[in-house]
């Protein structure tokens, strides 16, 4: 076929704005009740099942961590293919590998207690994925929800569509390959403002895992439904000089210029002591930070925060281009430029967030000041998010911890890195929860035990009452063949070799019963990819 | 009964008045049923008596309701046509005539070219005979015995006497019967190379969806190739995804030469079908377009309401979610059936069309009744009361399955002690 009913083979709508919902919010809805059988069906399958399907996706999409980074840099405009090819895999198979020890399928028995706790996924998951780390975050949430046997429906930010919906196409393709439920990995074409918030608003929607601006993310707390919403960062890192000053340079220059600070976590004002400053300063140019004239300065802060407001067409650019965009001349190998400014106020753009390589920086006489300015930078912004220090003073590490009004602090590493996860022992993810202190339901980096509750048998714990010995007791199965089966008729043992279904008459039939239907629905899964890519112009 | 749009003063004497001036015979016979059900208001698959009482509808009136009862989605579009269209005029080229023609040869089985456009199913198979006749130079048509494709003038004549002798309407010289299931008897019914067309429901639905053996349909369509008959497909019933394929003849491999939609695809909102015939068949088309006409045959209003319904029904969601459906509900029928072996004797399913048959002649009756009592309204095969019609919707959620079932699983047991207890009698027939 071509295109669905309404639209005519030559591809000019017919009678589109009585057949067509521009917003797709129908075509959406469905979606979700898709999503709520496959989650019906996932929420009972096995903990090896459950291991085969996440291993399947996550390879799927280190397969292609390459050609999805070269694809977001050339959608959005942002940011450096090298290092998105890094954080793709480390969301994909680096992601499994971090949770390899772990099971979110398998009931718990705790004898001392008297408990038995009983994993029960949250069913439809309504992942809201961003522009800046768009196929990370798509990768990330997706296994998540793998892993804890949910559905998961993507909303992929516009600007970052294309690359999104692809890559959560190749993971629900492995998935369903692997033995996953069908629709367990869907995907929004065309989303818009109407139709995210219908989304939320849906009762099928079990949790809304919202990454983005502050924004989506309100609106996600306000829908109705349960939401885990993560706030904006705002990044002090506080050096003194106790600190190995050389690493320390090295790690802020590495981390800042990561992705050209597309990461929330990314270092935004660097805060030095006097003691550490000039050393920490020489080895910051070595590391490639370029240290901005106060003329030079004004003329970056100028053009990046025009009026004041930080402008998106700045976010993960390079710093080159940047200062050429300002009219200042900087190294070639420049990668971060060092904006100095007294004080962290409001009014000062260069104390707010920047997702792009221009570091602002504040000298202080010591670590208490050091500290109290860093609490002010996050008064600005930033609350609940990330932190960073380089320091070899425990009294100091925890000082500054426990002053500062976030829920992580990465503590002699980079903040891009290290605060997601993935250069420290926190777990990695790209969605910071932000906790109370950020408006979030969420402290932590998001993890699969986010996604996931437990029903838990609790005993009399009265000593005369006997526990019971669940050793072995699984209540979940392997599923049986692809799932939903493919619906033969009753009086069909099984598929007969003589009954040669017509070709696929478009999206919606043609598939070859029996144990074939699961290469047909990967067929399907192809040929959808390839009527996206054609404009829906190729005939079925 | 009030706030309705149209109210008695008591439901007694609605029906009274139904009657009086509607159908004496039929209004009783529900009464005596122990199915009182005057149905009110109704939304997506509930309907409601004019006492309130909630069913959950999976007679769907043979699928007309698969989207649901007033679908929003259908509604909004029809509600939009009608700020500027109206039924249109059948004479002339129509925007949302051509359109649907379109999207229904874009979504079709392949060679299927043309659309002719009807106001009821029976209309529909009426020129589905004609246009086969024409293309044939021949009169004869053979259905399976217990077939029902419609009451209009030929439509009637396939079908089982009981519809047609009344009337005076069969024709056993020119519409042959064969049992279902036979292709030996197929094969002498078409032997003599003077049949226009087989016409074949691709599950027999008022015969209560006795399924087709492995083989048959494909055996019927190669017959019919080798003795110059057309293969016309009745998708009234099995059509629009009901079985997991838009149209339930594809998963046979058959290509017919004649297609016939109707039913579910007005969306349940304004009646319109549709006949697809291949180019072969539909020379009357070229050769002089005014053959058949029909003031009402593809109402523009209709072709909006069906676009939609194509257009939702296609969605990839949708036939996931149909897969679904029935996996669930056989396996929960499967096991109430486990409770009652000797009474709930087979259940016949094909994606979302089933029969469930019981172990009495006028077994699906008595479930029928039961059902009524708790909450669920399915019906009886006209042609074999045995058999249960269970035709739930393209978009029954999971909670509503579970529900449906705890009421089915009730039911059958307590039809069972009726049976039992009333032994092989019956009303007579409807």
């Amino acid at each position: 076929m071509t295109g669905p009913p309404g639209v005519s083979t030559a591809g000019r709508p017919i009678t589109a704005g009585l057949l067509t919902d521009p917003s797709g919010v129908p075509r959406a809805q469905a979606m979700l009740q898709r999503a709520q059988w496959a989650a019906l069906a996932f929420g009972k399958y096995d903990k090896s099942s459950v291991d085969r399907i996440v291993h399947a996706a996550a390879q799927a999409g280190a397969a292609r961590a390459r050609e999805y980074a070269e694809w977001a840099v050339r959608e959005t405009g942002f940011g450096v293919a090298e290092h998105k090819v890094l954080k793709n895999l480390a969301s994909s198979t680096g992601l499994v590998e971090a949770y390899a020890g772990h099971d979110y399928v398998t009931p718990r028995i705790d004898p001392v207690a008297k408990l038995v706790e009983i994993p029960r996924p949250a069913g439809v998951v309504l992942a809201l994925t961003p522009s800046t780390n768009p196929v990370a975050t798509v990768f990330v949430k997706a296994l998540l929800a793998l892993m804890t046997r949910s559905a998961v429906v993507v909303s992929p930010h516009p600007l970052a569509r294309e690359c999104s919906a692809d890559a959560a196409r190749a993971l629900a393709a492995a998935a369903v390959a692997a033995g996953a439920p069908d629709g367990v990995i869907q995907v929004v074409d065309e989303p818009s403002v109407p139709l995210i918030s219908a989304l939320m608003a849906d009762e099928r929607t079990s949790v809304i895992v919202a990454t983005g601006g502050t924004a989506v993310v309100r609106a996600a707390y306000s829908s109705g439904n349960p939401a885990i919403g993560v706030g904006p960062g705002n990044v002090p890192v506080l050096v003194d000089a106790t600190a190995d000053l050389g690493k320390a340079a090295q790690r802020i220059a590495d981390s800042k210029s990561f992705d050209n600070s597309i990461l929330c976590t990314n270092e935004s004002v660097l805060i030095v002591t006097e003691a550490a400053a000039a050393t920490l300063l020489r080895h910051l140019k070595r590391a490639g930070c370029h240290l901005l004239e106060p003329a030079d300065r004004d003329r970056i802060r100028g053009l990046v925060f025009p009026g004041g407001q930080f402008d998106t067409r700045f976010v993960g650019q390079d710093a080159t281009w940047i200062a050429e965009q300002a009219g200042v001349r900087v190294p070639g190998t420049t990668r971060v430029l060092l904006a100095p400014f007294p004080l962290a106020v409001p009014e000062e753009p260069l104390s707010h967030e920047k997702l792009c390589p221009v570091l602002g920086m504040v000298t202080v006489p010591g670590e208490a000041p050091g500290i109290d300015a860093a609490r002010a930078v996050l008064r600005i912004g930033g609350k609940g998010h990330s932190a960073a220090i380089h320091s070899t003073n425990p009294a100091t590490i925890m000082a500054y911890g426990a002053a500062l009004d976030v829920l992580r602090v990465a503590v002699n590493a980079g903040s891009s890195l290290g605060s997601a996860g993935i250069q420290t022992g926190l777990a990695p993810s790209m969605t910071i929860g932000t906790g109370f202190f950020g408006r979030s339901s969420v402290g932590e980096n998001l993890q699969p035990k986010h996604l996931v509750q437990w029903t838990r048998l609790a005993y009399n714990s009265d000593p005369a009452e006997v526990f019971g010995d669940f050793a072995g007791l699984d209540p979940w199965q392997v599923p049986a063949g692809p799932v939903p089966p493919y619906p033969l008729a009753s009086n069909l043992a099984e598929p007969s070799s003589s009954r040669t279904p017509l070709p696929a008459p478009g999206p919606a039939a043609g598939a070859r019963p029996g144990l074939d239907a699961l290469r047909a629905e990967i067929r399907r899964v192809v040929l959808e990819e390839l009527r996206a890519l054609t404009g829906g112009e190729s005939r079925g | 009964m009030a706030e309705e749009l149209i109210a008695f003063p008591s439901k007694g004497e609605m029906l009274e008045a139904s009657r009086q001036f509607w159908n004496p015979d039929k209004t009783q016979f529900w009464v005596d049923s122990g199915v009182p059900l005057v149905i009110d208001r109704r939304e997506g698959y509930f309907i409601y008596d004019v006492d309130g009482k909630r069913l959950i509808d999976v007679h769907l009136n043979g699928g007309t309701y698969n989207l649901g009862h007033r679908n929003p989605e259908v509604m909004a579009a029809v509600t939009a046509a009608m700020q500027r269209f109206d039924i249109g005029n059948h004479h002339f080229p129509s925007l949302a005539r051509t359109a649907l023609a379109e999207a229904l040869v874009n979504t079709a089985p392949p060679g299927l070219a043309k659309v002719v456009f009807g106001s009821g199913g029976g209309e529909a198979i009426d020129i589905a005979l004609k246009t086969a006749r024409h293309a044939t130079r021949k009169r004869k048509i053979v259905s399976v015995a217990k077939a029902y494709h419609g009451h209009t003038g030929l439509a009637v004549a396939t079908g089982d006497e009981r519809f047609a002798a009344l009337f005076l309407a069969d024709r056993p010289d020119e519409f042959t019967h064969v049992p279902f299931n036979d292709l030996a008897a197929m094969e002498q019914a078409l032997r003599g190379r003077d049949v226009a067309a087989v016409i074949m429901e691709t599950i027999p639905a008022t015969y209560g969806f006795p399924l087709p053996a492995p083989g048959y349909l494909e055996g019927t369509k190669r017959l019919c190739e080798q003795h110059g008959a057309l293969y016309i497909a009745d998708e009234v019933q099995t059509g629009l995804m009901r079985t997991g394929e838009l149209w339930a003849i594809t998963k046979h491999g058959i290509a017919p030469d004649i297609l016939v939609t109707g039913k579910g695809i007005s969306g349940g909102m304004y009646p319109v079908s549709a006949v697809l015939v291949s180019d072969a068949a539909a020379g009357w088309l070229s050769e002089d377009g005014f053959a058949h006409m029909s003031t009402f045959g593809g109402a523009e209003l209709g072709c909006v309401a069906a676009l939609k319904t194509l257009e939702i029904t296609c969605r990839p969601e949708i036939r996931s979610m149909v897969f679904y459906i029935a996996g669930l509900l056989g396996a929960g029928l499967r096991r109430i059936q486990s409770a009652y072996p000797d009474w709930f004797t087979g259940i016949r399913q094909d994606g979302l069309v089933m029969g469930l048959e019981f172990d009495h002649p006028q077994g699906a009756k008595h479930v029928m009744k039961r059902l009524y009592e708790n909450g669920v309204w399915a019906i009886f095969s006209t042609l074999d009361p045995r058999v249960l019609q269970f035709k739930p919707g393209l978009l029954m959620t999971p909670e509503l399955c579970g529900e449906l079932l705890d009421r089915v699983a009730v039911s059958v047991g307590a039809a069972r002690d009726d049976a039992r207890g009333a032994g092989a009698s019956g009303r007579r027939r409807p």
